[in-house]
């Protein structure tokens, strides 16, 4: 039996054995991105690329919309999902911004004011 | 036999290593933290060890969910770096020293923490950047390398208790070694700091500075926290705090603080560094 991790710190996901099984192939094409050769693969087409790794229909359209909350609701785990914001130009403030909600500016600003 | 010269923690975030690349030590966003480094450089070049036992956590570089070891021990000759698929440059390789690795390979078993041994071993900047810190200025590395892998990517991870005490099994092991070395401890990580979710951005300078005390003078009140509090009060990837936690474990007994500093932000990371010695009993 699969226990469940628990999931209560808000805005959290504990990469647990849920989300190991459910992201395997998205975050085993990540994994794929340390080599130059396959980071130019996928941009050269996402969709071909995402589909020899077998993702899901879930996790095709959340690398369409370069959404990481949606690639964590999915099963990416966060080490790998960095490897694809790297690959498509976003950064960890970028990311931050998005996932919060935020402009860029403002994600550092916080930052800046000791996450306050 | 082997001795502990002492113990240093640091944040090991991958903009570190641009900034080196790109010579921004002096500029003002990166200043407060370089300069935090002088005092290590100087009590390096006291204590002069010869050897790094470099605590760390791979970020998906070395190991991937297909096997995933809760903790791992280099046991090469040589350990590269390599491309981690967003830019960071590779740096040159580190000299390793497969006789200390497979002592302490050999008593780690005896002592029952069952590592894996690696005799291929990528490091990541989780290892890379901490060693740039410490020394400096490219050239030659001056001390041999045996690195030393906890996960932190795949949960369940070892329990800060757990890893606090695989700290203290390195620190015996190196006591039982029959060669003459001096080992620098070094434990990569946090501090606060979670990169994913809604809570991205989450930073907890008095969790942090409690930490940073308590490492010092009251480990063990430490280990006494799930790795659920520990993301709880310090983000998802301020779990990495479990790597301090095993620096310090092999410093055995009572620790003093040579040398630390605290500097928020660098990227989306609280950073923090601390250099420790045994004081004895």
């Amino acid at each position: 039996m699969i226990s469940e991790v628990s999931h209560t710190i808000p805005g959290t996901t504990i990469f647990g054995p849920r989300e190991a099984l459910r992201g395997y192939a998205l975050n085993r094409m990540c994994f794929s991105f340390n080599d130059a050769m396959n980071r130019a693969a996928f941009l050269e087409d996402e969709d071909a690329y995402c589909k020899a790794f077998g993702l899901t229909e879930e996790q095709r359209k959340a690398v369409r919309e370069r959404s990481v909350l949606a690639l964590i609701a999915a099963g990416g785990n966060i080490y790998y999902l960095g490897k694809l914001a790297g690959v498509v130009g976003l950064d960890m403030q970028d990311i931050g911004a998005q996932q919060t909600g935020t402009t860029v500016e403002e994600f550092k600003a916080r930052l800046i004011r000791g996450g306050r | 036999m082997a001795t502990i010269v002492g113990a240093v923690t640091t944040s090991h975030v991958p903009l570190i290593g641009k900034a080196i690349a790109r010579g921004l030590q002096q500029e003002p966003y990166w200043k407060p933290f370089f300069e935090g480094f002088a005092p290590v450089h100087r009590w390096l070049q006291e204590v002069n060890p010869d050897v790094a036992v470099v605590i760390y956590n791979d970020h998906g570089l070395n190991f991937f969910l297909d096997t995933m070891p809760t903790f791992a021990i280099g046991a090469a000759g040589e350990y590269a770096n390599a491309d981690e698929g967003w830019g960071l440059p590779v740096l040159r390789s580190f000299p390793g020293d497969p006789d200390l690795s497979w002592h302490l390979i050999q008593a780690l078993i005896d002592d029952e923490f069952d590592v894996a041994s690696c005799q291929r071993m990528l490091v990541d900047h989780a290892f890379t950047i901490p060693m740039s810190l410490l020394w400096p200025g490219g050239g030659a590395w001056p001390v041999r390398t045996v690195p030393v892998s906890i996960n932190t990517v795949q949960h369940p991870l070892p329990s800060p208790l757990r890893c606090f005490k695989f700290g203290a099994a390195i620190g015996r092991a190196l006591s039982h070694y029959d060669r003459d070395c001096r080992a620098v401890i070094v434990g990569t990580g946090g501090l606060s700091h979670q990169l994913d979710g809604a809570r991205a951005g989450f930073i907890n300078e008095e969790f942090d500075r409690l930490c940073m005390h308590r490492l010092v003078s009251d480990p063990v009140s430490l280990t006494r926290f799930t790795n659920h509090d520990l993301i709880e009060n310090a983000g998802s990837q301020g779990v990495e705090l479990l790597m301090w936690l095993a620096a310090r474990g092999a410093l055995q007994g009572s620790a003093s603080a040579v040398h630390q500093n605290y500097h928020v932000p660098i990227s989306s990371t609280a950073t923090g560094l601390l250099v420790m010695e045994s004081s004895g009993a």
